[in-house]
């Protein structure tokens, strides 16, 4: 058993993208490429009403609605809220409110961005026109943001009745797909197993640690025994060499990694260890790789964990010897 | 002792147990299975069952907090799930996992449950996470916080004269007195309104991040007799989505409250105490609304979510709070509320009853 590691806590970025690419169906497709193309849809649902923006299915009936309207781009905002601090990725870098704004035409209302110089000129009721995106592609964002549009007071909605006109949805090289481009920035921190665990490996060597009830040792550790339930607490330095309890040949080179192929995966029980962990075997033929075989890491300059495995020159393990580790 | 009074189900199914960790703004010093296990370890004892004799295990947590694939695997660790037990995950809060142990129980294969839910969102920014449940045609690309989209509602409430910014303050003061008995909490005593946050909601009137854990134990009949003096009986559960669309709905009610009420049986007779997932103030004032309550309920009496509000937690500690009134004595029958997605979209509603003397 060691020392208790040092209590600070282990911190890194952590950065994930997931830019899914998503094809739109018929009424997505066309409302999209419509705003590409300065104009707006609406789909009517089976009781006459116009959703803005269309939605796929009658909300209520849940029928099938294709029904395509064009609207108008001037509405009335419905309700608001002031964005003093506008975060990453939102549609304007400056304090805009949050409106969600009823075209005239539609029966629904549509959420988005409104540019106004203060939260004293915005209110629920005023008139707003869509301000086009300069360059527009066939997404949401090709609505760059509403502006107010007051010098016509709060009149010219159609008369009613008269009802918004019917579109057949088609245009020329419509839009048949986004892509949804998300990156969310994280402050990765791994606990105390796992910071004790990367602390060791920064002076070359391994530390799992012993489950209090089977006594099985876990490397790495995560922090509690899968079988029993219970926190892994006792500290347990294992290795340095190791077992090659069974192995792969890897005949595909990895995109962005320096090693040349074929070479050899295994899974490795270092000594002490009640389970094996991996990593690569180098210093010998990838043929020549065999369970049983004896290794021990091979640290390089600099690195955070072994470079790979190789072998000690021992003589094999006994089977029984790591049989349970397989 | 009787039974529960309106039997609506093949089995009586009870709350016997419930635990909660302190929800802390940052837990850096723990992985997630490290922040779970004293957790479960604390509700597992108060029925003296071992992790192993529990019949189903659900868990609620969102991979999106942490930044973590698969997190929930991990968590697992911490109940002890080797060799295999019987299991499953909603990407959800714990209450829809409950809500799921509460099915499987009925269906007979298990008679006891395990229930528990997580979130770290300290490692992450909450308010940009959860901007990726959004539609992602419509809604996702423009980026709209959850707090922007609880201000667009707050902003209908006001227009519709339903509310106040006075109003929500003092919501927002009661909650986190009430928080002020409640060792738990992160947020408890006074807390200043602040400025806005996204107008008209005021920082005071937005629930604190950060990181926590709750668990429950459900069993069937007589078994929840034996585990548990005074059983909170789940005489009634059920819940309802509304549209995605924001614009589709009417942001100053909850219909899906209403309905999940209804066949929860919530009507049929008052309650004492409600336990409301309302993260922000405003929400409070809807959820009232569509159940009916009157000044007579005790409303969050914990402090609800605006004293402590662990993503994929918060609403199974509703159900969690609730039962523990009824465990002890100060409540014979309340309503537990759970909710999901922007602006109340999803709600879950269960009615919790005591065996009266
Ligand atoms: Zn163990």
């Amino acid at each position: 058993m060691t020392a208790a590691s040092p209590p600070e806590v282990l911190r890194a970025p952590l950065v994930v993208e997931f830019p899914f690419t998503r094809s739109l169906g018929p009424v997505q497709s066309a409302f999209l490429t419509g705003l590409r193309e300065s104009v707006v849809l609406g789909v009517k649902t089976s009781d006459g009403r116009v959703v803005v923006p269309p939605v796929e299915y009658d909300p209520v009936t849940s029928e099938e609605i294709r029904d395509l309207v064009e609207v108008a781009a001037t509405g009335t905002v419905t309700t608001w809220a002031w964005n003093d601090r506008p975060r990453p990725n939102q549609p304007l870098g400056t304090p805009f409110a949050w409106a969600l704004v009823k075209l005239d035409g539609a029966d629904t209302a549509l959420l988005h961005a409104l540019d106004a110089p203060g939260p004293d000129a915005v209110r629920t009721g005023m008139r707003v026109r869509v301000r086009w995106a300069a360059e527009r592609t066939g997404a949401i964002t090709d609505i760059a943001c509403f502006e107010p549009y007051e010098d016509a007071p709060d009149a010219p909605a159609p008369a009613p009745g008269a009802g918004p006109a019917p579109h057949d949805g088609v245009f020329e090289d419509a839009v048949t797909g986004i892509v949804a481009e998300a990156r969310l920035d994280y402050v990765y921190s791994p606990g105390r197993a796992q910071t004790a665990y990367i602390n060791a490996l920064s002076e070359q060597r391994t530390v799992g640690e012993r489950c209090p009830s089977c006594h099985k040792v876990y490397v790495p550790p995560r922090g509690a025994c899968p079988t029993c339930g219970v926190a892994t607490t006792d500290q347990v330095e294992v290795g340095p060499a190791g077992t090659v309890t069974t192995f792969c040949i890897v005949n595909i080179k990895a995109k962005n990694l320096d090693i040349e192929v074929p070479y050899v995966y295994a899974h490795i029980a270092l000594d002490g260890a009640g389970l094996a962990l991996h990593g690569r075997i180098g210093g010998i033929p990838y043929d020549q790789v065999r369970m049983g075989l004896r290794v021990e890491p091979v640290w390089t300059e600099g690195g955070r964990y072994p470079d790979h495995y190789r072998p000690t020159g021992e003589p094999d393990a006994d089977y029984d010897a790591y049989k349970e580790l397989i | 002792m009787t039974g529960p009074r309106t039997s609506r189900y093949a089995r009586d199914v009870a709350v016997v147990a419930f635990a909660q960790s302190d929800h802390l703004r940052r837990t850096d010093e723990l992985s997630e299975v490290e922040m779970v296990m004293p957790v479960l370890h604390e509700v597992l004892a108060a029925t003296g069952l071992k992790a192993g004799e529990i019949g189903f295990t659900c868990s609620g947590s969102s991979d999106y907090l942490a930044g973590r694939a698969f997190s929930f695997t991990m968590t697992l660790d911490g109940v002890g799930a080797w060799p295999p037990i019987s299991e499953s995950h909603v990407e959800m809060d714990g209450a829809w996992a409950l809500y799921e142990a509460w099915v499987k129980i009925q269906t007979g294969e298990a008679d006891t449950a395990l229930v528990y839910s997580y979130g770290k969102s300290s490692p992450g920014s909450v308010r940009d996470v959860l901007t990726r449940q959004l539609d992602p045609y419509y809604l996702a690309p423009l980026w709209p916080d959850s707090v922007a989209l609880a201000a667009l509602q707050a902003q209908a409430l006001i227009d519709a004269g339903e509310t106040d910014e006075p109003a929500l303050a003092a919501i927002a003061a009661r909650s986190r007195a009430d928080a002020g008995t409640n060792p738990h909490a992160q947020l408890r005593g006074a807390v200043p309104q602040g400025d806005y946050q996204v107008r008209p909601l005021r920082t005071g009137d937005c629930p604190p991040v950060g990181d926590g854990v709750a668990a429950v134990v459900l069993a069937a009949g007589d078994l929840a007799r034996q585990l548990c003096e005074r059983p909170a009986w789940i005489t009634g559960i059920d819940h309802r989505i509304e549209a995605h669309g924001l614009g589709l709905r009417d942001l100053t009610d909850s219909p899906s409250t209403r309905t999940a009420a209804q066949h929860a049986g919530f009507f049929d007779a008052p309650v004492d105490t409600a336990e409301l997932h309302a993260p922000f103030s405003s929400q409070e004032v809807v959820l009232r609304k569509a159940l009916g309550l009157g000044d007579t309920v005790a409303v969050n009496p914990s402090g609800g979510a605006l004293a402590a509000n662990p993503m994929m937690a918060a609403g199974l500690i509703r159900i969690g709070e609730a039962a523990a009134r009824i465990h002890r004595g100060a409540s014979d029958r309340a309503v537990a509320h759970a909710t999901s997605g922007p602006c109340l979209q999803q709600n879950l509603v269960a009615v919790l009853e005591g065996d009266r003397a």
